[in-house]
C-alpha cells in the first residue's frame, strides 16, 4: 500500500506567523493545466490591516540595525533558498516553467539575493555625502528607509519577481507588506517559509496572498504606508495606487522607472535623504 | 541720533529707540504693467486679463501682471518644447553651463535691485532679502552651472538624460530664491521650463525674465507665466510637460498629485511642515534663543521648515520661556524697507486672516498667549510676534502649519519623549534640536523623521545641500547634488 501524502497548507505571513485569512476565505491556485494544485489564502482588508499594523511595529528595530547586519540576513536568505532550491524548481515547473527555465530563476533569484546582501553596508557611501556648503557648518547628507513599503509584486516571474522588489525595499532598512503573485502565489508562500528561517525579524517582510484588485485599495488608501512599488500593478491597478497614494503623500515607484531591476537607484527610490548641519567653532 | 534708555525690570528688556533708515527705492523701475514671458519676449496675454500686485506692507498697488489662460500656457509650453528640441536639448553641456554662470554673474550685478524688488512686492524685511535671499539665488545659479557638464559623475553606472519640459509652481515666501531653486537644477540638467510664479509676488520673476534676455538665454528655455491657482493647474496638468516641481502647501501638494496620477510624469513636492525645535538643558540657552528666534521669526514665520513648535526639556522650560520672551520684546516689527526691520509684512491679507484664525484656536482651545507690546503700522498686513505656552500635542496650533509670527511651546522629560512629540505629525521637513552633547545630537538626528536637522543651530541653507521632506512633507531634493535627480531621467533607455 503506498503511503498517503502530507499535504502542506498554504498561508498568509504576518508578524513572523503563518496565519490563515482572518475571514476564513481560500481560492485555489492552478498549474498551467488549469488543474487545482493547492488552495491558498485569500487575505482580506483586516489582514492587510494587521500586515501594516506590525510592518510599523518592526521598522524602528529593521532601520536600526547596522548596514553588516541586514546585509548578513538577506545573504542568509540566499543561501536558504540556494539550500532549497529544488523545491522551488518544482513549485515554478508547475505553473509551466522548463526544468532550464526553473533552474534558472531559482539561481538568478539567489544571485539577486547575493548581489543585493552587498549593497546594505556600501548604499549610503553611495548616496550620501558631505555637502561643502559657504560657511563654517559640518553639513551631511545621509539615505534613511522610508518606512513601510506596500510591494505589490509582479505576476510571473513567481521568484524572482518577488524577490527583485523585495530585496532594494529591505536593503536600507524599510518593511513591506508583499501582495504576491495572484496566479502563481506558492513560490512566494514557500519563500516565506525561508524569510522565516533566515534570521529576518518576525513582522519585517509580511506576504499577503488573495485578488489584487481587492486588496491594492486597500493598501492604496492605508495612511500608515509611507511607498509603494508598484511594479506588478496593471495599468488600472497602478493608477488606482496613485490616486490613494495621494492621502498621505505616498511615495509610488512604477515599473521602469528607477533604471533595471537590479540597480542601486531601486534601493535609492526607497530612501529619505536626511541632510543634518552643526556649526563648527571653538 | 536719539537713543533712550527704558528703565527696566527683570522681565523687560532694554529698549532702544531705533532711527529710520530706509533703503532706497530709486534703483528699482517698475513697470505698469508686465506681460507673459513667452518664447523669448514679452507678450500680452490671450485671456486679456491682468491683475494687480500690492506691497503688502502699503496696501498700495505696484504693476499689474497678466494673467494666464489655457492658450497662454499652450504657447509657453510649445516654446520650452521647440527649445528643448531644437537649441537646449542639443547644446552641448559645457555650453549650457556657461549661461546659467553668467546669469549667477549678472543676478550678482543685480542683486540691490531685485533685493528692493522682492521686498516691496513680497513684504519681507530688506536685510533678509538683501543678505539671505538674493546671495542664495545667485549662489544656486553659480552651483548648478557646473554640473551642467558634469552629469554623468552624479549618477555613475547610468547615462542620465534630461526629461523635457519641466512645469514648475512657486510659492511666494521666497519669490526668486524658489525660482533659483527649481530653474537652476532644471536649466542644468538640460529640461526647458515653464515657471509660474505665486500671483501675490510675480514681479522678481518677471524681471529675472528681462535678465535671462540680456544674458541672450535662448527664446523658449524659460517661460514664465503668471496667474492664480487655475493658471498653475494649466501648467501642471498639461499634457506636453514631462516633469512637474511644486512648492507650496500639502493641500495643494494633494490636489497635484491627484491631477498628475495615471501619467508618466516626474513629481517633486517640496510642502508643508510644523518643524520640531528641541531644547535639552544642557543648551547654550542664550545661543538657543536666538536659533528659536531665528527658527520662527524668520521672513515673518512664512518658511515651509520653520520651528514652529518648541519642545523644551522640563527643567529649563520655564527659564528658557522667560528669556524668549524677553527677546521677543526687543523684535523690531515693521517698514519692510528699513534696514532695522526684524519682521516685516505679512505677504497678503489672506494669510492674515489665516494666521488670525489659528491664533484665536489656540486661545479658544486653551494654550496662553503672549505677545511684546510693539506699535504695529497702520497700514499694510503685521502681525506681533506671537508666543503660545502650554500648549498640548492635540491643539490645532501644534498640527497644523501656520505660516506665520507664532510659536507653539510644548516641554518634555527624556530625550525618548522628545523624539516621539517631534515625530508626532504628519509632516516631516525640518527638525532642530540645541545639546552640548555631541552624542546625543547624533542620537536625536537618527531618529528625527525629517529632512534637515539643524543642530546646534537653524534655518540655514546653501546651494549645496539638499533640502525636502518625509511623510506628508513631499518628495524629492532641491539643492546639491540630489537636487539634480529630480530633473533627470534614470529609466531604461
Amino acid at each position: 500500500m503506498s503511503r498517503v501524502d502530507v499535504r502542506k497548507t498554504y498561508k498568509l505571513y504576518i508578524g513572523g506567523q503563518f496565519p490563515r485569512s482572518e475571514s476564513g476565505r481560500s481560492y485555489p491556485a492552478l498549474n498551467s493545466e488549469g488543474e487545482v494544485l493547492a488552495r491558498v489564502a485569500r487575505a482580506s482588508r483586516k489582514d492587510l490591516r494587521d500586515a501594516v499594523r506590525v510592518a510599523r511595529g518592526a521598522f524602528e528595530g529593521w532601520a536600526g540595525r547596522t548596514g553588516y547586519n541586514r546585509g548578513q540576513i538577506i545573504y542568509r536568505i540566499a543561501e536558504t533558498l540556494e539550500d532549497r532550491a529544488g523545491t522551488f524548481a518544482e513549485q515554478l515547473m508547475e505553473t509551466g516553467s522548463t526544468r532550464k527555465q526553473a533552474s534558472d530563476e531559482v539561481t538568478a533569484s539567489v544571485d539577486r539575493l547575493v548581489w543585493y546582501a552587498g549593497w546594505a553596508d556600501k548604499f549610503a557611501q553611495i548616496y550620501g555625502n558631505l555637502n561643502p556648503v559657504s560657511g563654517p557648518f559640518f553639513n551631511i547628507s545621509v539615505p534613511e528607509p522610508t518606512g513601510v513599503v506596500g510591494v505589490v509584486a509582479p505576476e510571473q516571474p513567481g521568484l524572482l519577481g518577488l524577490v527583485s522588489s523585495l530585496a532594494p525595499v529591505l536593503v536600507p532598512g524599510n518593511t513591506t507588506v508583499v501582495l504576491a503573485s495572484q496566479v502563481a502565489p506558492m513560490p512566494a508562500i514557500t519563500f516565506t517559509e525561508v524569510l522565516d528561517t533566515s534570521d529576518v525579524p518576525g513582522g519585517v517582510v509580511n506576504v499577503l496572498t488573495g485578488f489584487k484588485d481587492e486588496l491594492i485599495p486597500w493598501l492604496a488608501d492605508h495612511m500608515d504606508v509611507n511607498a509603494i512599488d508598484a511594479t506588478g500593478a496593471t495599468p488600472d491597478q497602478a493608477l488606482r495606487i496613485q490616486e490613494g497614494a495621494v492621502h498621505n503623500v505616498k511615495r509610488v515607484v512604477l515599473p521602469g522607472a528607477n533604471g533595471p531591476v537590479q540597480s542601486p537607484y531601486r534601493i535609492a527610490a526607497f530612501t529619505e535623504t536626511k541632510t543634518v548641519w552643526h556649526p563648527k567653532g571653538l | 541720533m536719539a537713543i533712550t534708555r527704558i528703565p527696566t525690570t527683570s522681565h523687560e528688556p532694554l529698549l532702544w529707540e531705533y532711527a529710520q533708515s530706509r533703503e532706497t527705492t530709486d534703483i528699482v523701475d517698475i513697470e505698469d504693467r508686465y506681460g507673459l514671458f513667452i518664447d523669448g519676449e514679452f507678450r500680452a496675454p490671450k485671456s486679456r486679463r491682468y491683475f494687480p500686485t500690492i506691497n503688502p506692507a502699503t496696501e498700495e498697488q505696484l504693476s499689474e501682471v497678466a494673467e494666464a489662460g489655457r492658450s497662454d500656457v499652450d504657447a509657453a509650453v510649445a516654446a520650452a518644447r521647440k527649445a528643448f528640441e531644437e537649441t537646449w536639448g542639443p547644446m552641448p553641456g559645457a555650453e549650457r553651463a556657461k549661461y546659467i554662470f553668467r546669469i549667477a554673474r549678472m543676478v550678482q550685478e543685480r542683486s540691490r535691485e531685485l533685493a528692493v524688488l522682492e521686498t516691496l512686492d513680497g513684504g519681507k524685511p530688506i536685510k533678509e532679502s538683501r543678505d539671505i535671499d538674493l546671495p542664495l539665488v545667485a549662489g544656486h545659479f553659480f552651483y548648478y552651472a557646473g554640473w551642467a557638464d558634469k552629469l554623468e559623475y552624479a549618477f555613475p553606472g547610468i547615462r542620465p538624460r534630461p526629461l523635457g519640459v519641466a512645469g514648475q509652481v512657486i510659492p511666494w515666501n521666497f519669490p526668486l530664491l524658489m525660482l533659483a531653486w527649481k530653474v537652476a537644477p532644471a536649466l542644468a540638467a538640460g529640461n526647458t521650463v515653464v515657471l509660474k510664479p505665486a500671483e501675490t509676488t510675480p514681479l522678481t520673476a518677471l524681471v529675472f525674465a528681462q535678465l535671462t534676455q540680456e544674458a541672450g538665454l535662448p527664446p523658449g528655455v524659460l517661460n514664465i507665466v503668471t496667474g492664480a491657482g487655475e493658471t498653475g493647474s494649466y501648467v501642471v496638468s498639461h499634457p506636453d510637460v514631462d516633469k512637474v516641481a511644486f512648492t507650496g502647501s500639502t493641500a495643494v501638494g494633494k490636489v497635484i498629485q491627484n491631477e498628475l496620477a495615471g501619467s508618466k510624469k516626474k513629481l517633486t513636492l517640496e510642502l508643508g511642515g510644523k518643524g520640531a525645535h528641541l531644547i535639552f538643558e544642557d543648551a547654550p540657552l542664550d545661543q538657543a534663543v536666538e536659533g528659536v528666534i531665528n527658527g520662527i521669526f524668520f521672513n515673518q514665520g512664512h518658511v515651509c521648515c520653520a520651528g514652529s513648535r518648541l519642545l523644551v526639556e522640563e527643567s529649563v522650560h520655564d527659564r528658557f520661556v522667560d528669556k524668549l520672551k524677553r527677546r521677543l520684546s526687543t523684535l523690531r516689527v515693521g517698514d519692510p524697507m528699513d534696514k532695522n526691520t526684524d519682521v516685516g509684512a505679512i505677504n497678503s491679507r489672506e494669510q492674515l486672516e489665516k494666521i488670525n484664525e489659528l491664533v484665536a484656536s489656540g486661545r479658544s482651545e486653551g494654550a496662553e498667549m503672549f505677545q511684546p507690546e510693539c506699535e504695529l503700522p497702520q497700514r499694510g498686513f503685521f502681525f506681533r510676534p506671537t508666543l503660545f505656552t502650554g500648549v498640548s500635542q492635540s491643539h490645532r496650533i501644534a498640527q497644523e502649519e501656520i505660516f506665520g509670527p507664532v510659536l507653539s511651546i510644548l516641554s518634555f522629560r527624556t530625550p525618548e519623549e522628545a523624539v516621539e512629540k517631534a515625530n508626532n505629525t504628519p509632516y516631516g521637513l525640518s527638525a532642530g534640536v540645541w545639546t552640548s552633547k555631541g552624542s546625543r545630537i547624533l542620537w536625536m538626528a537618527d531618529r528625527m523623521r525629517a529632512g534637515v536637522v539643524w543642530a546646534n543651530t537653524f534655518n540655514k541653507f546653501d546651494p549645496a545641500s539638499p533640502f525636502g521632506g518625509y511623510k506628508e512633507s513631499g518628495f524629492g531634493r532641491e539643492g546639491g547634488r540630489h537636487g539634480l535627480l529630480a530633473y533627470m531621467d534614470l529609466g531604461e533607455e
